[in-house]
């Protein structure tokens, strides 16, 4: 537990950083907060951008993790549109991007991670975007009118969002993906195969196996995306969607130790003991795993807000959970649980064309991680079995008529 | 504007004003109240806005989907008046509204 009086200082103002402040205050913290960020608006939730928010189905408010006010009434020191350009852990200062210098006591380092870039010809043109912000979600809305054609590269769960809201929105999507298949890094065959089919059912086009050469483009603007067999896919707008990268610079200049990601403990402590780091931008340890991972979820970051803002007060760890995951797409809700590391065979329970299944990856009999589609029992009953570590009968796993409750008795 | 008490699991009460067109869960969010987390916020996917509805408010809370029904399942200590609050759209009619929370999210 700290002095109730720390200057608690938190650098960025995602979803991690502003679960931060409001827990802290939520668990009796009464010091002084101050809330840095680069965007110029408060914190907000980021997975609805390529979802519901894009289809038009929520609106800012909604985004917005709580109403501005709400940092006012609780004492925290919201600062919008600003960036940190260095730490100094000797004597507790951040420095900020216009030279200011802000004191701590405690730091608390949340700068979340950045769409990768694609290190090609015209990714600077007019109509090519990236996803990671409120202000590229816009620009990308502004371009999705109906009959517009978009390519996506990198057929990850950012591409895939996109491309079903973009049909939801009228326009046409060609999916370009370097793997042999889509949602390669994340999931497993069964389901890139059941995603692909029902994308292509809906009109989806997809390049596969292929990398892009260039983003073709005329008076500045994007026309086409030159793939590396030669041909071109024309478009009007290009999403590039092909993984984020840590935003740890800072942290590495401060010579706190960073591993594709700042290094911290189940508490979200570095080893320098005034500072923390939670969120995406952080290498943590997963004990179910036997590893250390980044991780890029929104569950990751409410459960590291957590652990800061115990240690922080004073109160108990929380308990460790699950890492999970969740993506909509169409009618489709898909929801994973645990990570496929280690396994050594997978097992589908239900039924792919009935778009209502999942996927186990198994490690002899212990549950290591649930892909689950249009099936909450699968990843619920998974999740829990994950956590445990409890075995489970194959055969009575792949049984559909025996319900996930009694799978998991 | 709909009148909504939210009583921890500790019994601390928490009166909040809601704008129609928000989720109860969204009420109890945007005000800091403890004992809902939303992890999804509000997607139906987590399980973790479980709310006890009074008895008395039931029949205006609506039905339960059966996503919701089949995530609440497997949720920890569930009633009969269990819902997921990120379910149940805020309504003129629901001005009064009492839910309680659980014990543990989690």
């Amino acid at each position: 537990m700290i002095d109730p009086n720390a200057k608690v200082v938190i650098v960025g103002a995602g979803h991690a950083g502003g679960t931060a402040a409001a827990l802290l205050r939520q668990y009796g913290f009464a010091g002084p907060i101050t809330l840095l960020g680069e965007e110029p608006i408060p914190p907000y939730q980021r997975p609805p951008l390529s979802k519901a928010w894009l289809k038009g189905d929520a609106d800012e408010d909604s985004l917005a993790l709580k109403p501005l006010e709400f940092y006012t009434e609780q004492s925290i020191d919201l600062r919008m549109g600003v960036g940190v350009a260095s730490i100094s852990r000797a004597p507790k200062t951040v420095t900020l991007a216009g030279a200011e210098t802000i004191a701590y006591d405690v730091l608390v380092l949340a700068m979340g991670a950045r769409p990768r870039r694609l290190d090609i010809p015209g990714v600077g043109l007019a109509g090519v975007c990236e996803l990671r912000t409120a202000a590229d979600a816009e620009t990308l809305k502004a371009a999705l009118m109906p009959g517009c054609r978009l390519a996506v590269v990198g057929g990850g769960y950012i591409g895939l969002e996109v491309a079903a809201s973009a049909r939801a929105l009228g326009a046409e999507a060609t999916v370009i993906e370097l793997q042999s298949r889509v949602l390669a890094r994340v999931a497993s065959e069964p389901m890139s195969a059941f995603f692909e089919a029902y994308h292509r059912a809906r009109g989806v086009g997809f390049e596969l196996g292929v990398s892009v050469h260039e983003i073709l483009g005329e008076a500045g603007r994007v026309t086409g995306v030159k793939l590396s067999d030669g041909r071109t896919v024309a478009c009007d707008a290009a999403l590039i969607g092909v993984g984020a990268v840590p935003n740890d610079e800072v942290a590495r200049d401060a010579g706190l130790e960073c591993a594709n990601g700042i290094v911290v403990d189940l508490e979200a402590r570095t080893a320098d003991p005034a500072v923390f780091a939670i969120g995406d931008v952080t290498h943590r340890p997963l004990p179910l795993y036997e590893r250390s991972f980044r991780l890029e979820s929104v569950p990751n970051a409410l459960e590291q807000a957590k652990q800061v803002a115990a240690a922080l007060t004073g109160r108990a760890p929380p308990a460790p959970e699950v890492p999970w995951f969740w993506s909509d797409q169409y009618d489709l809700k898909m929801q994973i649980a645990g990570l496929p590391f280690d396994g050594d065979s997978l097992l589908v329970r239900g039924d792919p064309k009935a778009a209502k299944f999942a996927v186990f990856h198994l490690k002899g009999d212990l549950i290591q991680a649930v892909e689950a589609v249009n099936a909450p029992p699968e990843f619920m009953a998974g999740r829990q079995l994950i956590g445990s570590r409890r075995p489970v009968a194959r055969e009575r796993l792949a049984d559909g008529a025996i319900s996930m409750k009694e799978v998991a008795a | 504007m709909a009148k909504i008490t939210y009583i921890e699991h500790d019994g601390a009460e928490h009166v909040i004003d809601v704008k129609p067109g928000q989720s109860v869960m969204e009420g109890a969010v945007k005000h800091n109240i403890p004992g809902i987390d939303a992890d999804c916020g509000g997607a139906c996917a987590c399980a973790t806005c479980h709310v006890y509805v009074d008895p008395a408010w039931l029949s205006k809370t609506g039905e339960k989907s059966s996503m919701e029904e089949s995530m609440l399942d497997f949720a920890e200590s569930v009633e009969d008046n269990s819902r997921l609050s990120c379910q149940i759209k805020v309504t003129d009619d629901l001005d009064g509204l009492v839910v309680r929370m659980p014990e543990s999210q989690h």
